[in-house]
């Protein structure tokens, strides 16, 4: 097997363009599992931690594929403090030093937990190739069960992720306080500005997914100008759109009839807390005003 | 380059009642102590295992043509290489070395290919071609006994009725239940592994992990048609065991194609092979019945119990007997009808595991006793103090317990603790932790209790010694020791309690704790919490030979005094097969926990806030070893609780991986307050009572019971999962 070391991203760009059977490699914390256990026997290896542009990011935001997860909670828990969240669940310390957004999204399993959150906030993925870059809205970008929309030929270089402009959660539902892959997951995300909501689930589906109809019900319901405190059976209903935007099966980790359950249960809650930071901060800002 | 176990050598000072330093303790946590997996020996080659992908299956050709025509590959073995008795067992000789026409579990070893690289052994392993005709597994535990037969005699491995006092003798308050255990494993850190060495004469050196090496070698000379001193095992760096090493794993397998080949063959496991590669807890199915006065006094327990061994004996029928004859708990009793039945299944073969029977009846006596004391009106702890035993008590099985049983002492000990305060607001310690699931929504608090009984050492009349050899010499001017068994250290601190020991006996600071091998007569199983008390006792017994010779001397000169003795504890008998009367067990230890938890109604999900624990352990060698083997077997007990279960369909493993099957992490297992009796068992040395199982054992119940405190449902599974709590 080759190891490939690239320097910069058009190098980079240049190995993956000439060998596109060459797995890229960031933190390795899926791809070594794989190698491990025999899963995959890939003719070359194209390891992207040498590369700078992956490895920083901008004002904007626009985040390399290969910033690991501790920078992320960090650096950029007050930008964006649902990906933060979510990256503060992913594995353990080491996981956490090692893993990126970049192989959550190369590895594309429903179950990694930073889709949600993209889906939520609106993310675009910026990809790669000798024949030029791409952006691809998060909504477009997972295809399957680990299928992604990248060609043979392209890298991740980056997430583009607006600072939260509201309140943003992100919950998950593990069989174990910690270290645990998502039974199942979700991520809000309030636009106040545009009287919106983001809502996603994880690992309720084939692929991470939106929940367009539960977004659409709370657009229409919530009055984010002059924000009053959240009617029980508004939350009630927007855990129902939820869960309703699941397609969960049966497998070892749980049944898809919880999972419906628990989706319903995080969306509430979810929603709930972001709902009454919103409200916190319009008192604080009421109270600013006055003084 | 040669990799062999070292000798260990602490100069620290500490003889017993103190926690000196473990030899191989600074090694261990600098990660350089060596592991079985880091055998080496130049020109080794490696060895692999196909198993079957079928839970039962009729072998119709086994073609290993093409896997020998890889280049790289030595050899390709199955069972017509076997030049021994292909038949191995510990209790029962019922499991074949490599699978001859039948395959019984998803699993099972067929052949063996030994190549230049793992990776060749693998690539070769996936060249052979077997012919399979699958049949239909038995996989109901309740009704494998009147299933099709999966051996000569039948699926019923072992019935042990206990009879004692009124059959039919009735209750004012009567509670029933049905109750069932998942399937645990033990989840030890290091795989399977070992170094297999042939000898010019047709002999072997094998380098294993394992809990008995003695067994072991019997097994594998049986296996190889070898004499027994011809086959020689030493002890390797073992990442625990919890029962799970007590079969053999590729003991026989390394050693076969190493003679076959005349190299050095090294086999290890990677964690999916280890699921398969050793036995698990037995799954049960447990029907109960309590019988008491308004009082809360017991009248009667009647209970008939179903124990999985899935599809070869192991030690099953000890594990049987255990559930049986500890099946109403650490209480008074006088009325007893037990029938606990063991069978063959075509699931994964199950045996030793830390608490070893009295788990799987502890968690059903103990949700019973809660099930009682509300129908009674009573507490949970008033009800157990009510009918606990004490010494002087007489088991079901007509013993009469004769040392210390503290049982409602340890209860009012947990009992009395200070209560962890209220529901915490930090994620990490709310149910769900970081993952952000509640911020104090749908958390309910609960409080439970339990207390459980093991038995201690080898039942029922098993010839139960261990074998010390103890030798002194001068080193640079002053007395130094040396102590050699073939008790294996599995990581529970053997190797301290030795050295404490010879430290205490001859006043000697340096002692070192020689290899464990085969090389000394038996040590006897590292199992049955019974190291710390048998072999013990040997090296305590050897130490006094010494001193007799030493005879006060600081200076020997160039004299060595080298004296070996075997010490067997007191005898235990076989029980009635009828009515289970018998003084089947040498010695009972006990502990209670209180658990306390904060449940997420809603999500189902579970922290564990508080597990306080007493336990009684006659004398503590070992402090702070003592409470380690506390907070394990209690965390052990946690994950049996809320989290541990192989999982299986058809008979097939589900979640052979620690992605699936989980362990607790540190944020699941919270810090423990820890009581320490020592009342002395006058029987034992030191009067030391076993450690390391009783904790497991009443973990799980106390969890269980906390949850339904919590949530008022009735929860008679074991693990707990989210869709319990939730209902969904
Ligand atoms: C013990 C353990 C616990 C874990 N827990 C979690 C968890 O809780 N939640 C979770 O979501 N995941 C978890 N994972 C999975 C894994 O850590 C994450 O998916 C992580 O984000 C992967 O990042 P990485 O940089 O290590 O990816 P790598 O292993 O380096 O790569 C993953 C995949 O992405 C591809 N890839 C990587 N970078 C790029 C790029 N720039 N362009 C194109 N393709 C790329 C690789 O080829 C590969 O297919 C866990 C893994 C382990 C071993």
């Amino acid at each position: 097997m080759d190891f490939l070391r690239p320097e910069t991203l058009a190098e980079a760009l240049e190995l993956k363009a000439s060998r596109p059977d060459a797995v890229p490699i960031a933190g390795g914390t899926d791809v070594m599992v794989e190698l491990n256990f025999d899963h995959r026997r890939p003719g070359a290896l194209l390891d992207l931690t040498r590369v700078p542009e992956l490895r920083q990011w901008s004002d904007g935001l626009r985040i390399g594929a290969a910033v690991p997860y501790a920078r992320i909670i960090d650096e950029l828990g007050t930008a964006l403090p649902g990906l933060a969240m979510a990256a503060r669940t992913v594995g353990s310390p080491q996981i956490r030093n090692r893993g990126t957004v970049g192989g959550n999204l190369g590895a594309a399993s429903p179950a990694g937990d930073t889709h949600p959150v993209l889906l939520a906030s609106d993310a675009v993925i910026e990809v790669a190739s000798t024949r030029g870059p791409r952006m691809i809205p998060a909504t477009e970008f997972y295809l399957g069960v680990k299928r992604n929309a990248l060609e043979p030929d392209e890298l991740i270089v980056a997430v583009h992720l607006a600072p939260a402009a509201g309140p943003q959660q992100f919950a998950k539902v593990g069989t174990r306080n910690a270290m645990v892959i998502a039974v199942c997951s979700f991520a809000i995300s309030l636009f106040p500005g545009e009287n919106r909501v983001g809502a996603a689930v994880g690992s309720a589906a084939p692929t991470p997914r939106r929940a367009h109809e539960a977004e659409a019900f709370l657009a229409a319901e919530l009055d984010f100008a002059t924000p009053k405190p959240l009617l029980d059976s508004v939350k009630r209903e927007f855990g129902e759109l939820v869960s309703r935007a699941a397609s969960p099966i049966d497998d070892v980790r749980g049944s898809a009839a919880y999972r419906e359950h628990a989706l319903a249960v995080m969306a509430r809650r979810t929603l709930g807390w972001a709902w009454q930071e919103l409200l916190s901060r319009k008192n604080r800002g009421g109270e600013q005003s006055c003084a | 380059m040669t990799l062999t176990p070292a000798e260990l050598t602490s100069a620290v000072s500490g003889g017993i009642g103190t926690s000196p330093q473990r030899p191989d303790g600074n090694l261990k946590v600098r990660g350089e102590f060596a592991y079985a997996s880091d055998l080496w020996h130049e020109d080794m080659i490696w060895g692999a295992t196909l198993r079957s992908p079928h839970p039962y299956a009729r072998i119709t050709s086994v073609d290993i043509t093409e896997a020998l025509q890889v280049p790289g590959v030595y050899a390709v073995l199955t069972h017509s290489d076997v030049p021994g008795r292909n038949l191995y067992g510990l209790e029962h000789k019922d499991q074949p070395v490599l699978a001859v026409d039948v395959v019984r579990y998803q699993g099972e070893p067929i052949a063996l290919v030994g190549a230049d690289h793992p990776e060749t052994a693998r690539r070769a392993m996936k060249k052979i071609v077997v012919g399979y005709e699958v049949l239909e597994p038995v996989v109901d535990m309740e009704t494998a006994a009147d299933d099709t037969p999966l051996h000569p005699g039948g699926n019923l491995v072992r019935h042990v009725p206990i009879r004692r006092g009124s059959q039919d003798v009735a209750a004012e308050v009567v509670v029933t239940g049905r109750y069932e255990v998942g399937m645990q494993d033990q989840a030890f850190l290091g795989p399977e592994s070992g170094l297999a060495v042939p000898a010019d004469d047709g002999s072997v050196d094998l380098y294993i992990a394992t809990q008995w090496l003695h067994v072991d070698r019997s097994q594998v000379a049986a296996a190889l048609g070898l004499p027994e001193e011809k086959v020689r095992l030493t002890l390797s760096g073992v990442g625990g065991a919890f029962g799970g090493r007590e079969d053999l794993s590729m003991q026989v397998h390394a050693c076969l194609l190493a003679l076959h080949t005349g190299k050095p063959v090294k086999m290890v496991y990677n964690r999916e092979e280890s699921f398969y590669g050793h036995v698990h807890r037995h799954p049960a199915v447990l029907y109960y019945e309590h019988g008491a006065d308004r009082t809360g006094k017991l009248v009667y327990v009647r209970a008939r119990m179903y124990l999985d061994g899935g599809a070869y004996a192991s030690s099953t029928p000890a594990v049987v007997a255990n559930a049986a004859t500890l099946g109403v708990g650490p209480y008074e009793v006088d009325n007893v009808t037990v029938d606990a039945y063991g069978v063959y299944t075509n699931n994964p073969p199950c045996g030793a595991m830390r608490g070893f029977g009295a788990v799987q009846a502890g968690f059903a006596y103990e949700s019973q006793m809660d099930k009682l004391a509300e129908a009674l009106g009573m507490s949970p702890v008033d009800v157990r103090v009510r009918n606990a035993m004490t010494e002087g008590s007489v088991m079901p099985t007509g013993q009469v317990v004769d040392s210390a049983a503290p049982v409602a002492q340890l209860l009012k000990l947990v009992q009395d603790k200070p209560l962890p305060a209220g529901t915490s607001s930090d994620l990490r310690e709310l149910p769900g932790g970081v993952s952000n699931t509640t911020h104090g929504e749908g958390v309910v608090r609960g409080v439970g209790y339990a207390v459980g009984i093991k038995n201690i050492c080898f039942s029922e009349g098993y010839d139960d010694y261990s074998t010390a050899r103890v030798r002194v010499s001068m080193v640079n001017g002053s007395l130094a020791a040396a102590v050699h068994t073939a008790a294996c250290e599995v990581g529970q601190g053997l190797v301290t309690i030795m050295q404490q020991i010879v430290r205490t006996e001859l006043g000697i600071e340096l002692v070192t704790v020689l290899p464990m091998d085969t090389t000394i007569g038996n040590g006897g199983s590292t199992s049955a919490s019974r190291q710390t008390y048998v072999t013990g006792g040997a090296v305590k017994a050897a130490c006094a030979l010494v001193r007799d010779r030493l005879a006060g001397r600081t200076d020997i000169g160039d004299e060595v005094i080298d004296e070996t003795t075997e010490w067997r504890h007191r005898a235990t008998e076989a029980i009635d097969p009828e009515t289970g009367q018998g003084n089947a067990h040498v010695q009972y230890g006990f502990a209670a926990h209180r658990a306390v938890v904060d449940v997420d109604v809603e999500l189902g999900l579970v922290r564990v806030v508080a597990l306080d624990c007493a336990q009684d352990v006659g004398r503590a060698l070992n402090p702070q070893a003592v409470v380690g083997q506390i907070q394990g077997g209690s965390a052990q007990g946690l994950g049996l609780a809320v989290m541990e279960e192989i999982q299986t369909s058809g008979g097939k493993v589900r979640n052979p991986s620690f992605t699936d099957y989980l362990i607790p992490t540190v944020l699941d297992m919270p810090p423990m307050s820890i009581d320490v009796l020592e009342l002395a068992d006058p029987h034992a040395p030191y009067g030391i009572r076993g450690v390391g199982e009783p904790p497991t054992i009443s973990s799980t119940p106390a969890i269980v019971a906390a949850i339904r405190a919590a949530t008022g449902l009735a929860l008679t599974r074991v693990p707990v999962r989210p869709e319990h709590l939730t209902v969904t």
